[in-house]
């Protein structure tokens, strides 16, 4: 069947309908917005298939290994932009191997030869080096949008390389990234002649940068706008910035410290009024409280706040966000406490996502007034909440129960009790029921991390009710291998499993190996696993790849442990690309 | 479901540092029973270079590992922490410097002038029994010198703009932050 078909056709007798040209599906496609319906599409039949993989025009690689850069530009050959993310979740929190891999070098090689009108790279987690930046600064014509989330490797070499050879470079986000400080004056790289900026981000980077530069940048990009400062930049350096871009509508404000100067409170608060725009603020903010009413004048126009690297505390910052009645999103510190979210609850009624951190994950003796009762107040008074991340040190099951029912339209629900297996603190029991009440509350949820005492019944409920659920994280629960099998023959809608310090053995894994292939990944860690049943796993299911992980320390290589051996961190994932050649030593691929 | 062993001791609340109590069940060997913790745990602990002993102060210093037992948990970014860490230090390391902590005191008529640490009180009732306390001997010969009248004394510091102040009349927090100087007055001049 091909394209001349209905060319072919007489006047007098249409062609079927299936026979138009790939010109009209790929129209028709254009109008899915999600990639899982293009693919879905790309199912039903061949012509469709062609027609969809031949416009595609975005592709997300949510896993660089289950597929090969080169399988990636083969059969999606006209891609403008591609997002690829590379280590597992828990190397956020030290948990993967150094020198584990993901780098970014082969995607960037093969995107150069494929892809050489692609517009936009996204990289997460991913080892990006100085090389791959200046690929892509001589690689791409129309480039237009770097970004870069969690990565590590390049240095303000690679970025000086970006910034001069991107004429047409509109996005470089750089988000929580570590880079190296080579004390190279990469801003200064930027043409005269070079305008088209609209988002900038440095906040992760540690270094100077030339103020006057970045004064003069900012001045002549005048569609600017998002800027996001690095904590270098002083606080009346800020105050100039923003009068040369009042346009701004996101805006990261850097350290933000200072001691407290009328003048200099004058002039900020000048400034911010002048920026009529502003929805988006977050900063690192050692804020002074006294500088908080600058930001009075853009308050009622703010939809999202993320003070979760401020230490501001107190009846000013209270203040502050209670005079933030728009807001959609905010993330803080609990050193908001339960009485500042009782305010929040009270004044920012649209809230959509929350977020509150730990001040002091490390320090059970620094107690900060955050409890169950401040989830709960703006969990029943905030109707649009779906997204929680919620750190706290005690909980009951009460509680939970009280904020399923009063938000079933939670989407994303993560709950962290510091301490290790924390019951309920007012009956001493599990808090099994609490979760249980989330999951058979609310029915989209997609995204769940559940904490503190936890027995293999939660996981039955998970099991059974959470139909949508798509990423769970679990961590020092559960008691049994029952644990496991709950959650592997249920959650039909799993993707990603993450479990650590659990006492999950290998046979709920080898009895749900065909699970396995549903979803894109799984990680397990300090768990007890053998070394025999990962084998088996591998030998079983030849189309996942089933990684071995073990303290470098005790010794490798893998192969000459035996079945019994116990094995510290297992990683499977799906894959079509087969086992991967860039493996260190403490990583084997069985 | 039944809670097995390791569980029931999980189930006691604890106060302590994350890992400190519940180090023992760390450190239990693996055993053919479900729900056993791994030995791995140990090298683990080594690892991230704290003992089950210590507290490990994360404001002593910056450059000390996690004080975290275990590697990774409360799941804070690594950034975040670094981040968090490095503020902490430069804040404990600014107050360290700046105003508030050493601060000299003189008394009218002593000899020489003592220093006192403002961190080591709770409160107002704390130092002024401190400075009797280190000023006794010159305390009773004025009172001895004195007209058999009162040896009563004020207490009164220098704050960040020079002024001197009476001390007492604001919250114990912020005189520590903005008191540079100390001065134990006679009473025939306090009043």
């Amino acid at each position: 069947m091909g394209r001349g078909g209905s060319r072919a056709a007489p006047a007098a007798a249409a062609p079927p309908w299936h026979v138009l040209p790939d010109e009209v599906w790929e129209h028709a496609f254009s109008f899915l917005p999600a990639d899982s319906d293009r693919g879905a599409a790309a199912a039903a039949c061949r012509s469709w298939l062609r027609a969809e993989r031949r416009s595609r025009r975005r592709l997300a690689v949510a896993n660089c290994y289950a597929a090969s850069p080169q399988d990636a530009v083969d059969r999606f050959p006209a891609v403008r932009a591609v997002e690829v993310k590379g280590k597992p979740h828990f190397a956020d929190f030290g948990l993967v191997p150094p020198a584990w891999g993901a780098a970014a070098a082969p995607w960037v090689a093969a995107a150069a030869d494929g892809w050489p009108l692609v517009e936009e790279i996204s990289f997460k987690r991913m080892v990006v080096t100085d090389d791959c930046l200046e690929m892509i600064a001589a690689s791409f014509r129309n480039f237009q949008v770097l970004r870069l989330v969690s990565c590590e490797g390049f240095s303000t070499a690679g970025l000086a390389a970006i910034a001069a050879g991107c004429r047409n470079l509109r996005e470089l986000d750089l988000q929580e990234n570590e880079i190296e400080d080579c004390s190279i004056h990469w801003l200064s790289l930027f043409p005269e002649s070079f305008t088209s900026l609209v988002t900038l981000n440095f906040s992760c980077l540690e270094g100077d940068v030339n103020i006057t530069v970045l004064e003069r940048l900012v001045t002549r990009c005048r569609n600017l706008k998002t800027l996001k400062l690095n904590n270098a930049i002083p606080l009346d350096k800020l105050a100039n910035l923003l009068r040369k871009a009042p346009q701004i509508v996101e805006l990261g404000t850097g350290r933000f410290s200072a001691d407290y100067h009328p003048d200099l409170f004058s002039k900020l608060e000048a400034a911010f009024a002048g920026c009529k725009s502003l929805r988006r603020l977050s900063g690192a903010w050692d804020a002074v409280p006294e500088y908080l009413p600058a930001f009075y004048c853009v308050c009622e126009g703010l939809t999202s706040l993320n003070l979760s690297y401020a230490t501001v505390r107190g009846p000013e910052l209270i203040k502050f966000i209670s005079r933030c009645k728009n807001l959609q999103l905010l993330w803080v510190m609990d050193l908001i406490e339960d009485h500042g979210l009782a305010v929040v609850a009270s004044s920012c009624n649209k809230l959509q996502e929350l977020r509150v951190f730990p001040s002091a994950p490390f320090d059970a003796a620094e107690q900060v007034s955050l409890t169950e009762r401040g989830l709960v107040d703006v969990s029943a008074s905030c109707p649009m909440l779906e997204s929680v991340l919620y750190f706290c040190r005690r909980m009951t099951n009460e509680a939970l129960i009280t904020i399923a029912k009063n938000r079933p339209n939670f989407t994303c629900f993560r709950l962290c009790i510091i301490e290790p297996h924390t019951p309920d603190y007012t009956t001493h029991q599990p808090l099994d029921a609490g979760f249980s009440a989330i999951v058979e509350s609310c029915k989209g949820l997609r995204r769940l991390s559940v904490s503190g005492l936890l027995t293999d019944s939660v996981f039955k409920s998970i099991g059974a009710h959470a139909d949508r659920l798509e990423m769970l994280s679990i961590a020092f629960a559960g008691n049994s291998d029952l644990g496991l099998h709950y959650i592997l023959s249920g959650c039909k809608s799993l993707k990603k499993l993450e479990i650590r310090d659990c006492p999950f053995g290998d046979k709920p894994l080898l009895a749900n190996a065909a699970k396995l292939e549903t979803m894109r990944s799984l990680w397990m860690s300090t768990c007890s696993l053998t070394l025999g049943a990962c084998r088996q796993l591998a030998r079983k299911m030849p189309r996942l790849s089933v990684e071995v992980m073990n303290d470098p320390r005790r010794g490798c290589p893998l192969d000459s442990l035996t079945d019994e051996s116990p094995v510290e961190t297992l990683y499977v994932y799906r894959t079509i690309a087969g086992p991967r050649s860039d493996t260190p030593a403490c990583v084997q691929i069985v | 479901m039944e809670i097995d062993a390791d569980n029931l001791s999980a189930t006691e609340l604890r106060l302590g540092l994350p890992g400190t109590s519940s180090s023992d069940d760390w450190q239990k060997k693996p055993s053919p029973s479900v729900g056993a913790k791994r030995a791995l745990d140990d090298t683990r602990s080594e690892a991230s270079g704290t003992s089950p002993a210590t507290a490990g102060d994360l404001d002593h210093d910056t450059a000390a590992p996690p004080k975290a037992q275990v590697v990774g948990w409360p799941p804070v970014r690594a950034y975040r922490k670094n981040t968090f860490q490095a503020a902490a230090a430069a804040k404990k390391a600014e107050q360290q410097q700046g105003g508030g902590l050493y601060v000299k005191v003189s008394m009218d008529g002593a000899p020489y002038l003592r220093k006192v640490d403002l961190r080591m009180y709770k409160g107002y009732r704390e130092l002024s029994d401190a400075l009797d306390a280190l000023f006794t001997k010159s305390i009773s010969a004025a009172a001895a010198a004195a007209e058999g009248g009162e040896h009563q004394h004020a207490i009164a510091y220098e704050d960040k703009d020079g002024d001197l102040m009476l001390v007492g009349d604001v919250p114990w927090d912020m005189f520590i932050s903005s008191c540079k100087k100390l001065r134990i007055m006679k009473g025939s001049e306090a009043r």
